[in-house]
């Protein structure tokens, strides 16, 4: 039975104000949390240790859909279930609902978020197990250890991206909105992730995600996300990719994106993309470059050659479904 | 920490740690045990209740969530002797085998029928994508939203 050691206390702030002025007393000894879905059972796990946790569910002012004409603002409560049905979400930024209807399976979705989803915390085989599992290993550079189990040698954590939404909203040139007591700062998501498992964000101690900033995308713009897990009805990623470009009249591909996660402690952007008619042929080079830009670790329990062969596969599914009706699958 | 909210209909208080699960508190605060225990992580959907109308897990919702809540558990499914019509299918297409998924299956069956009262096969499929059952491999399950439902 996994249940919570009461060993922190909790604080149900109803305004911005008052969590960023919980946040900045508190710092790195108080932990937000809104849906839950992660938070409580690494909680469990005793993978956190708070002395006070912030809920995050009063604050009316994280809610809410902006559908401007430049930017498209999604606030950090806004729910996973939400994102993947709205009709809006899905008419302009399809690769989005997908992702979000893919995000474990419908009651998690219900209670998680956005911003729960975008800060997600980075996962592991050697760190995603109970306390004893992981004593009885000596623990790990994530946590308590100075030992990578994954690299045995190396001394930055590789625990492995798992959000859905964040290469989704890498591959469409997404910002978040970051507020503290100092400001608010607007931050490209670009550089929002690190190369550390330990901690892949750059969110400050007294920081709080307010809103993602989605640049409205042109007409021509195509898009798609696809993943691979064990069961397609809730588990994490084995690897995701999101890829979008704009596509002409005359087929012609240009300013493609494709976003590779689920592999390393920040999601990787595939860089120096073809350009080009649209063909067969182009859609197999990019293939091709993804595969070589992809490494992955036995950081995830799944085979790795299995998770590298995979990738060229997606890029292919991945052009197939953005080539034809932008409309996400049905989710529920 | 006294918190209010409404149970199958009816308003409760109760006395607990902000953190407590909702589970906890149903089983053994409240002496509810219709909600049952699978996992304990959120990955099984045993102990599936709605709150506010939204089928969720009751192992990782804590108390603190519920001020005002409107909770349904599978006890507030049936009206005095008579069963709600998903938990008479489900008696009638052997839905159910060792039972600790069925009030599960039940609430996650039942915000379906709130949302879409003639859901399609597939969209049973998907409501009920949360949801592990060991016993029956769902076809008597999925038999049994489906007809409740069509």
């Amino acid at each position: 039975m996994l249940r919570i050691a009461p060993t922190f206390t909790v604080a149900t702030p109803t305004t911005l104000a008052e969590a960023l002025a919980l946040k900045a007393t508190h710092g790195e000894k108080a932990a937000l949390v809104a849906g839950g879905t992660d938070f409580v059972p690494n909680l469990k796990h005793g993978l956190h240790a708070p002395e006070v946790v912030i809920s995050l569910g009063g604050l009316d002012e994280l809610r809410g859909l902006d559908f401007g004409a430049e930017t498209i603002a999604l606030g950090a409560l806004v729910g996973i279930h939400t994102l993947a049905t709205d009709a809006r979400i899905a008419s302009v930024l399809p690769s989005l609902a997908t992702a979000a209807g893919l995000i474990a399976g419908p009651q998690l979705r219900r209670m998680g978020t956005l911003g729960g989803n975008v800060c997600l915390d980075t996962r592991c085989v050697y760190i995603n197990q109970s306390e004893s599992w992981r004593s009885a290993l000596g623990y790990c550079l994530k946590k308590d250890g100075d030992t990578c189990h994954v690299t045995v040698t190396g001394k930055k954590c590789v625990a492995a991206a798992s959000n859905d939404t964040a290469p989704v909203l890498l591959s469409l040139g997404a910002c978040v909105e970051l507020a503290s007591p100092r400001g608010v700062r607007t931050l490209p998501l670009e550089q929002f992730y690190v190369h550390d498992g330990a901690r892949n964000t750059v969110l400050a101690a007294d920081e709080i995600l307010v809103r993602v900033l989605v640049p409205r995308p042109r007409e021509t713009r195509r898009m798609a996300f696809e993943k691979l897990r064990v069961r397609g009805a809730i588990d994490f990623p084995l690897l995701n990719l999101a890829l979008a470009f704009d596509l002409d009249a005359d087929g012609v591909l240009t300013a493609p994106e494709l976003v590779i996660s689920a592999i390393a402690a920040r999601p990787r952007r595939v860089r120096a993309l073809p350009e080009g008619l649209l063909t067969d042929a182009l859609v197999d080079r990019i293939a091709a470059l993804a595969f070589d830009a992809t490494r992955p670790l036995t950081n995830i329990n799944a085979d790795v050659e299995w998770r590298r062969d995979m990738v060229p596969v997606l890029v292919r599914r991945a052009f197939a479904a953005a080539r034809g009706p932008q409309s996400p699958p049905f989710a529920c | 920490m006294k918190i209010e909210f409404t149970l199958n209909e009816r308003p409760v208080r109760v006395d607990v740690a902000p953190m407590a699960r909702l589970l906890d508190v149903l089983r053994e605060d409240l002496r509810v045990t219709g909600t049952k225990e699978g996992c304990g992580e959120g990955e099984c959907g045993a102990c599936t209740v709605l709150v506010d109308g939204r089928a969720v897990n009751a192992c990782l919702i804590p108390a603190i969530q519920l001020r005002g809540a409107q909770v349904q558990t599978v006890e507030g499914l049936a009206r005095s002797e008579r069963l709600h019509p998903i938990q008479q299918a489900f008696l009638e297409h052997g839905g159910a085998q060792c039972g600790i998924c069925t009030p599960g299956f039940l609430m996650a069956a039942a915000e379906l029928l709130h949302r879409e009262p003639h859901p399609s096969r597939a969209q049973v499929r998907e409501a009920l994508a949360g949801n592990l059952c060991r016993c029956t491999g769902y076809q008597k399950i999925v038999d049994a939203v489906a007809e409740a439902l069509s």
